[in-house]
């Protein structure tokens, strides 16, 4: 196989969302359905940023709203507030964003890494950065976004660091 | 082009195989109680001769040259050259253990073949060469001039949670020989990280004198499965000792195959044709039902409306019936659990010399899969209770005037909705005496008077108490009730006992006819709507708010009949928002769970309704207090409690 080849089965198309007056990119292929923001069920014990579990056709999904993921400020839900469902690693989830805005075709070459610094989303959760015509696209590592452990530890973190702030 | 990867297929021939293995074991079975069906043996031929074939295919070599020689012996009966006897049925019995401890190394990628296949299979041959051989493998492995034994044993870290105690197991070696004993503590966690009720030590443990295989391995039967296990013969100066030892040679394998290989298991699902079939018809009316509702959307008239109800009626029977069609599928027959009791109630009591016979009865009543998968330990604990406990001796049966065999009945029937399975022997029945003797030993009570029959029957189910040292001298080994009983609970079924003096003993289990489904109670709380499993609730009460009590640290009890319950607000639990009501604005559901009852304080009841079991873990994780979700008729999403659970938090609470 040549370098073009190579090249061409490097380009991704990734959904982009509004987030805060930025633009992120989710890998289309992690995608299952975009769907209007319904009310979720919400759940006991969970992070402040898992929202609830919705109904998908019969299976148990859980929501989680991608701003107060990233620690932003929460914003009403309006008619353009999506949920986008996603898979990763044969679960599913929904994220919660701001608005859903086009497709786009990224090339390997052309996803450059993040800066740490200059973005309102921790550079933990994204693979890269890369440009659209004028536009800057940062593209979301969907599989760190809601892993078991991850939610976990969040959870273990929490009335510690409510602990903290009674004392002080 | 492609290369047909044939591990696709390997589920299914270990399925198969299985299900062979089964079949043949069955038909040996029947062959030692003496029937002389011809039919018998060509089924034997054809399961073995079908192993034989797929290992082949497969490549399990190991497999194949073992099934083979089997199917040798087999071929030499079939077509009349020998008759077949006891030692040929013990011998192919064993051949069939061994078969399925290879199929399971063989679906764990480990080599399927070890000593003891080996020396069963040079057994067979030389069987079908017209040689007399007695039976071989591990229980004459012990030839004279042993010098002793290595066991190590390591725990699983549940097995005191299934009434074993090492240090009578010990205690019971001790009894064969001199024992030495080196326990390995290194997986000991900090006193504050242990669970008191986990094992945590291994030992090393050495064994001296020329005991019998056989002894050693009775010691840790009960514990089989439940633990690593390696008996090796000790090297002594005696030539007798030979070089084929097998290195681990516990009789089901080791664990972790057996881990590896059970998973898979649980996946897959073999469902009749004729199940399938209906499914295909239904979903074929339902498309009918579908296409004649829409012609009427074109325009809908006075006289075409009568037509449109009709239309409608039939689609929401066409529903129902689908759904329980789908139900349908997950049903098992019970026979898939009985199965594996001619065998064991056949070795058990050979080993300990009674007289059973197995009387099976309703194998083809069906239980869930789910339930079936969970329901089969608990069973062979109470056969093998029955059997080890419950059956007097040959000779104590004959001075009773009894029938030298005892009969062990396993029924399943259905009742209402529910499935009850019965364990019950015709034995001696409960030894009263010494079961109050044993539970005042243990402290579980002071006194035995004014105790009826059934609060004794009662007691064997206390944690703690182990019914082998009470009811007969037999030894130590009792399997706790309380495991047994805590297992059925878990299944959202109970365990009942019934007991008559020189009459015998009835175990009586029921069951739900599934767990994907469950009638429940929706109650809502500031807003949200939970649902109450119905089989866990006693009543629902409203109370006043000068009857309840609160106590320090924040706990509220209230009276229910004569006792004192805490209440559980699930406003609070749950962590709901919005305004909380107060105790006399709402209502207090009694729920039971895991023996211990408290009051769940809810808003309001909504009613009452069939609820389709969905799973929190399949996209989410975990929540504890919550044992799944379901989807209410408007398509949201509500949560179900788990009773068990939250009864566990509140002891947690008491106790911290």
């Amino acid at each position: 196989m040549n370098d073009a080849a190579n090249q061409a089965m490097d380009a991704t198309q990734y959904l982009t969302v509004n987030l805060a007056n930025e633009e992120y990119g989710v890998d289309i292929l992690a995608v299952r359905e975009i769907r209007g923001w319904t009310p979720v069920t919400r759940i006991p014990q969970a992070p402040s940023y898992v929202l609830g579990v919705l109904n998908l056709r019969g299976a148990i999904v859980p929501v989680l709203d991608l701003r107060l993921r990233f620690g932003l400020v929460r914003e009403e839900y309006t008619a353009t507030t999506v949920t986008v469902i996603v898979a990763v690693a044969g679960r599913n989830f929904g994220v919660v964003v701001d608005a859903v805005s086009d497709v786009v075709d990224v090339e390997a070459a052309a996803v450059r890494p993040v800066p740490d610094m200059g973005t309102a989303v921790d550079t933990e959760y994204l693979k890269g950065l890369t440009s659209v015509g004028e536009r800057m696209v940062l593209l979301l590592d969907v599989d760190r976004l809601l892993q078991p452990q991850d939610a976990q530890m969040l959870e273990a973190a929490l009335p510690a660091a409510a602990d903290v702030k009674a004392v002080a | 082009m492609a290369k047909v990867d044939l591990a696709q297929f390997h589920r299914a021939f270990f399925d198969e195989s299985n299900e062979g293995l089964a079949a043949m074991e069955a038909a040996l079975l029947a062959l030692d109680a003496g029937s002389d069906d011809g039919e018998l043996i060509h089924t034997i031929f054809r399961a073995a001769h079908s192993i034989k074939g797929g290992a082949a295919t497969f490549g399990f070599a190991d497999v194949a040259a073992f099934t083979h020689v089997a199917e040798s012996l087999l071929e030499e009966v079939r077509s009349g050259r020998r008759a077949i006897d006891a030692a040929a049925v013990e011998l192919l019995l064993r051949s069939v253990d061994v078969v399925r401890v290879m199929l399971e190394r063989s679906a764990a990628g480990i080599a399927a073949a070890d000593a003891e296949s080996e020396a069963l299979r040079s057994a067979l041959a030389a069987m079908v060469g017209g040689a007399v051989v007695a039976t071989v493998g591990p229980a004459s492995a012990a030839v004279a001039g042993v010098a002793g034994w290595d066991v190590t044993f390591r725990p699983f870290d549940y097995l005191l949670k299934t009434g074993n105690e090492p240090l009578r197991m010990f205690r019971e070696l001790t009894a064969l020989g001199r024992l030495e004993t080196l326990a390995n503590l290194d997986a000991l966690p900090s006193l504050v990280a242990m669970d008191a009720e986990s094992a945590y030590t291994s030992w090393q443990l050495t064994l001296h004198g020329d005991i019998p295989r056989a002894k050693v391995d009775a010691v840790f039967d009960w514990v089989d499965g439940d633990c690593e296990l390696a008996v090796t013969e000790r090297k002594s100066a005696s030539p007798a000792v030979s070089s084929t030892t097998p290195a681990a040679a516990t009789p089901n394998g080791p664990r972790a195959v057996r881990e590896v290989a059970a998973n898979p298991d649980a996946q897959s699902i073999r469902v009749g044709t004729e199940k399938i079939d209906l499914l295909i018809n239904m979903v074929g009316e339902l498309v009918i039902t579908q296409s004649m509702l829409s012609q009427f959307a074109d325009g809908v008239d006075a006289a075409g409306l009568e037509q449109f109800r009709a239309g409608l009626a039939m689609l929401a029977r066409n529903t129902r019936e689908l759904q329980e069609s789908v139900m349908g599928i997950r049903m098992l027959p019970i026979s898939h659990v009985f199965n594996r009791f001619p065998r064991l109630v056949r070795d058990l009591s050979q080993k300990l010399d009674k007289k059973v016979s197995l009387d099976l009865r309703g194998e083809t009543t069906e239980l869930d899969k789910s339930v079936l998968e969970k329901i089969g330990d608990p069973l062979v604990h109470l056969v093998r209770n029955a059997i080890d406990h419950g059956f007097e001796s040959t000779a104590r049966r004959r001075e009773a005037g009894k029938n030298e065999t005892g009969t062990l009945r396993l029924e399943a029937f259905h009742r209402g909705g529910s499935i009850v399975v019965e364990v019950a022997d015709d034995g001696a029945g409960l030894n009263r005496e010494a079961i109050i003797g044993k539970a005042i030993e243990r402290g579980l009570l002071s006194s035995g008077d004014g105790l009826s029959d059934d609060d004794v029957a009662e007691l064997i189910f206390a944690p703690g108490f182990s019914t082998a040292a009470a009811t007969t001298d037999l030894s130590g080994r009792g399997v706790g009730m309380d495991v047994v009983r805590r297992n059925v609970n878990d299944l959202g079924g109970s365990v009942a006992i019934r007991s008559v003096t020189g009459k015998g003993t009835t175990f009586t289990i029921t069951l739900p006819l599934t767990l994907a489904i469950i009638d429940g109670l929706t109650a809502s709380v500031a807003g949200e709507t939970y649902i109450v499993p119905l089989v866990s609730i006693i009543e629902s009460v409203q109370i006043q708010a000068d009857g309840v009590k609160s106590v320090a640290g924040g706990g509220e009890l209230f009276r229910f009949r004569d006792a004192w319950l805490p209440i559980v607000r699930i406003a609070d639990a749950f962590g709901c928002a919005g305004s909380r009501r107060g105790i006399g604005e709402g209502i207090v559901i009694v729920v039971e769970g895991e023996g211990a009852r408290l009051g769940l304080f809810v808003d309001e009841l909504i009613g009452q309704q069939q609820a389709v079991v969905k799973s929190l873990e399949a996209n989410y994780r975990r929540v504890s207090g919550i044992s799944g979700a379901t989807i209410l008729a408007d398509g949201a999403v509500a949560l179900i409690v788990d009773i068990a659970g939250l009864v566990r938090q509140q002891s947690r609470r008491k106790a911290a």
